[in-house]
């Protein structure tokens, strides 16, 4: 674009920038919100009370004491007990397995799928975009929990066919958008150059674009992933999926339904979770892309 | 020639993650009525910012800190930024083009109503005296067929195109300053020089002064009665055109002249660049920004800040401690 | 633009045909015998006898191959002929009939106060970026897509319906006979709608004004010396709804989302609930066709939005 004549100032050979300072300046403007770390610490609880749930739980999540039935909340059962005596807290910190598990397996496969499908379509173009991309569309012209829904349905109910169902719904999604990305990558003069210098087209995709495409990838899978835990919990709470006594929020919110006018915080409880931990992935993935490129602020 | 602008000591700041960025550091300048002058240095000297400065267009992280912009006797920055006394002058006095002519121009209005909005403000004209008057600008800044296209949109036309639409804006209310911010440097050469011209012919005929902003001497060299050579934030050479290309005193302008290849020059004369980098602006020491870069320093340099501007002679002044008459290196 | 828009409607097609596809392909992924689903499992416990059986094998055409099924069903479909529900026995058509104009007035007044009050708070986040009006915004709205739509419902009800018995917790009685009544039983429904799409809509259309008031156009603008109202409206405002238009596109699939909760959960016959009960019942004639439905009306919404941006757009309208 910029003519360069023979009056501009020529400037002596700049050194790349060191490579620490790239990590350096990544943390300091992703921590930079106090809300980004407020989203890591509730991830980290996350992922605490996933791992060590049996440890910390209080009580045993699936089997309750009869006579302890529809408790509010007191000193035994901070959070109350449902109508089978169930300790509520206990059931929501295994929850957060069933929750992490759903999200990050759907993300993964999704993630695997929905990449490979969008780098491949927007890397060759022609009749393969054509395809990949129209049945993207086709997907996607289902509502995301419609279309887990049907074949949620379809598949059966149980955790594994929740994940296949969650994946299928989230893949046109991370397809589109790394189809996008690597049709304005590979138009950059180094991918020409690629090519140039007999580069094949594995080389270039896997070596070349794929890495570029990850930190914007990763910026909207965290930011998704929230997404994805609701549309679980929404399934679990129609009835899709994972079924009491397995301890997943949705189910306990619908299950706290009818018990409303005993104890409302059979229901409050669970969907309190939910946002907490929606919300967290949501600012963490904002943070991420902020640190990572604040010029995705508008497409992100 | 009466004086039309007087800038004293401009500083603008942009406060950035990293520290505090002085992009405009003390400029004073002056322009008189009827006068071209060119504003000259590389990307990210200030210069921009300076002239947006004047039109008070500086959103946060910027800041305009300090300094006066003396315009028909009333201080510019005691008027609130996008206040009625400042829009008053916008575009009806001052009048500023942009550098990239392909997003300047809103895609979604004609071109005529990019036009006549300005009538209708500051001239006060009906829409079809406005829309008289526009199609009078566009062919007088060369676009044919203006009754034709006066309704079509940005994307109809060419960069060049697009930019004479932005003079002729520029123009269309008779302003008494027209600033020019790098208007052909997103242009190809050809276009460039009729731009110019169209600029210079356009400024004679409606009696307005030029500020050219631009890193291209060539530029200014052709049309600018006066220039003042802006580095790191600051002016660090002003003077007749004449002055600056026959004398240069700053090392910084020498240095300058030195990249310019000449048709006089044996074969093989190699270009001799400035060494070094642009100055992060970041936190800068008080001592002369250029001395990094400089072949003509002294011990002084490196001890006092920065020197006031001194005269050379005349109307020609340099902000330096050293003789560069002394010694050719 | 005849190119643009001819172009969108065949791509569309594409589309709408991968969509039968999947839909019908999809029913055929359950495991077991087609027959047995289609009867539903009540009506082969009644010990039909295998000729019978086998006749009605015959009927619905499970002996012929499967691409000539799909082409009865398609070609069904453009009759108007959506099957016959297993489990209310009656035809698809009618009952999705009976039920879309409920789930249509809630999703339009859920829709329209998303539109208004999001497209609203957004802009005057985006345009007073920074004060309060921005922080409160975006706050609301980053909280809000965080809200699950069934959640909410359930704290409305827990809220104004068992504590302080201001509206009923269940119901819809047509607005024809019982106009005031109706009024009360929707109000909570469309709030949890609305709500969940607000929040999106918000963060949207401010991010996109936001966009938008960074141009190069809109420093030229006030270069010119116009006023900030002026800038805003005659030179922001329409490029920054242009993609506030997608919207509409995403906003009725999250209307269809959303009545699925919504409706359950009001006990509202809506199509949303019909989707859940056919679910439950395995009435897989209602599922292939109400999602075939969804779907189509979805992709032609998408359509027309699609095409109001082209013509929108002075760069694809006059090109």
């Amino acid at each position: 674009m910029t003519e360069r004549d023979s009056t501009t100032i020529t400037v002596a050979f700049q050194e790349a920038p060191p490579r620490v300072n790239e990590w350096r300046r990544f943390w300091r403007v992703f921590l930079q919100r106090r809300i980004v770390i407020f989203g890591l610490v509730i991830l980290f609880l996350l992922v605490f009370s996933a791992i060590f749930a049996n440890v910390i739980a209080p009580h045993d999540p699936y089997i309750g004491i009869l006579a302890d039935s529809l408790q509010h909340p007191n000193s035994t059962y901070w959070l109350g007990t449902d109508i089978q005596g169930r300790d509520t807290l206990s059931r929501l910190i295994f929850g957060t397995r069933t929750a992490l598990m759903v999200g990050f397996v759907t993300v993964g496969i999704a993630g695997v799928v929905g990449v490979g499908l969008g780098l491949i379509a927007g890397y060759f173009g022609g009749v393969a975009s054509m395809i990949i991309m129209r049945i993207m569309d086709a997907l996607m012209g289902f509502p995301m929990l419609i279309l887990a829904m049907l074949f949620a349905a379809v598949l059966g109910g149980g955790i594994q066919n929740v994940v296949i169902a969650l994946s299928i719904a989230t893949v046109p999604g991370y397809a589109r958008v790394m189809n996008g990305l690597t049709l304005s990558i590979r138009e950059n003069d180094y991918i020409m150059a690629e090519r140039a210098m007999g580069s094949s087209n594995a080389r270039i995709m896997l070596s070349h674009i794929l890495p570029n495409a990850i930190p914007p990838m990763i910026v909207l899978v965290t930011l998704q992933l929230g997404g994805i835990i609701m549309a679980e919990a929404a399934l679990s709470f129609l009835g899709i999926g994972i079924k009491p006594p397995g301890a997943a929020w949705g189910a306990m919110v619908s299950d706290g339904y009818r018990y409303l006018s005993n104890n409302p915080t059979l229901s409050f409880a669970p969907g309190i979770a939910i946002m907490l931990v929606v919300f967290a992935f949501n600012m963490v993935g904002d943070g991420l892309r902020d640190a990572l490129d604040p010029r995705l602020r508008g497409i992100l | 020639m009466t004086e039309l602008l007087r800038v004293n000591n401009l500083v603008t700041q942009f406060k950035t993650e990293s520290g505090l960025v002085k992009a405009v550091d003390g400029v004073s300048y002056y322009i008189d009525e009827q006068e071209i002058i060119g504003l000259v240095g590389e990307s990210g000297c200030g210069k921009s910012v300076s002239q947006l400065s004047v039109m008070q267009l500086i959103s946060a992280p910027g800041d305009i800190a300090g300094g006066e912009i003396i315009f028909e006797g009333k201080n510019l920055l005691d008027y609130e930024a996008n206040g009625p006394r400042m829009r008053a002058v916008r575009g009806a006095k001052i009048a500023m083009i942009f550098q990239e002519p392909m997003t300047s121009l809103n895609p979604v209005l004609t071109i005529g109503q990019q036009l006549t909005e300005m009538l209708h403000l500051h001239m006060k004209m009906n829409d079809e005296a406005a829309r008289k008057r526009a199609i009078e600008l566009m062919s007088l800044v060369g676009i044919p067929g203006a009754e034709n296209r006066i309704d079509d949109y940005p994307h109809h036309f060419s960069g060049g195109m697009r930019q004479r639409v932005m003079i002729a804006m520029g123009l269309s209310c008779n302003p008494k300053i027209l600033i020019a911010d790098e208007p052909t440097t997103a242009l190809d050469v050809t276009t460039q020089a009729q731009l110019l011209e169209l600029m210079k012919d356009m400024v004679e005929r409606f009696r307005t002064s030029l500020v050219i902003v631009t890193h291209n001497l060539g530029v200014v060299a052709r049309y600018a009665q006066r220039i003042y050579i802006m580095y790191a934030g600051r002016i660090v050479e002003s003077g007749t055109t004449k002055d600056i290309f026959g004398n240069p005193r700053h090392p910084y302008t020498i240095g300058l002249l030195k990249c310019i290849p000449r048709l006089d020059e044996e074969e093989g004369t190699k270009l001799v660049p400035i060494e070094g980098l642009p100055p992060n602006l970041i936190n800068m020491p008080q001592t002369c920004a250029f001395l990094p870069r400089c072949s003509y320093r002294l011990d002084k340099c490196a001890r006092e800040p920065w020197p006031e501007m001194t005269a050379v002679n005349g109307n020609h002044f340099i902000r330096c401690y050293a003789d560069t008459k002394e010694k050719k290196k | 633009m005849t190119t643009y828009i001819i172009r969108r409607l065949l791509i569309a097609l594409v589309v709408i045909i991968i969509v039968t596809l999947i839909v019908f392909f999809a029913i055929r992924l359950l495991p077991g015998d087609p027959l047995i689903i289609f009867l539903g499992q009540q009506a082969t416990q009644g010990g039909i006898s295998q000729d019978e059986l086998e006749h009605l094998r015959e009927v619905y055409g499970l002996n012929d191959p499967i691409l000539v099924q799909y082409g009865n069903w398609v070609w069904g479909i453009l009759r108007g002929d959506l099957g016959t529900s297993i489990y209310y026995h009656e035809d698809v058509g009618v009952l999705m009939g009976d039920r879309f104009p409920i789930t249509l007035h809630l999703g339009i007044l859920a829709f329209i106060i998303n539109i208004v009050v999001g497209v609203l708070l957004g802009l005057a986040a985006a345009i007073r970026r920074g004060t309060w009006i921005d922080a409160v915004t975006t706050t609301l709205a980053n909280i809000g897509v965080c809200i699950p739509v069934f959640w909410l419902a359930i704290l409305m009800i827990y809220l104004f319906g068992l504590e302080l018995r201001w509206l009923p917790i269940a119901g819809y009685t047509p607005p024809t006979k019982d106009f005031w009544l109706n009024t009360q039983q929707i109000i909570m429904p469309v709030f949890c709608m609305a709500v969940t799409m607000m929040a999106t809509t918000a963060r949207l259309s401010r991010s996109s004004m936001l966009e938008v008031t960074r141009q190069d156009y809109i420093r030229t603008a006030w270069s010119k010396g116009l006023s900030e109202r002026t800038i805003i409206i005659r030179h922001a405002l329409k490029n920054g709804l242009i993609p506030v238009i997608t919207l509409l596109g995403i906003g009725l699939g999250m209307v269809f989302a959303g009545s699925v909760f919504v409706e359950t959960i009001f006990a509202i016959n809506g199509i949303g609930r019909l989707l859940v009960t056919s679910i439950f019942a395995q009435d897989y004639v209602v599922i292939q066709s109400s999602s075939l439905v969804i779907a189509l009306i979805i992709i032609l919404s998408n359509l027309l939005v699609d095409i109001s941006y082209g013509w929108l757009d002075p760069r694809i309208r006059y090109g």
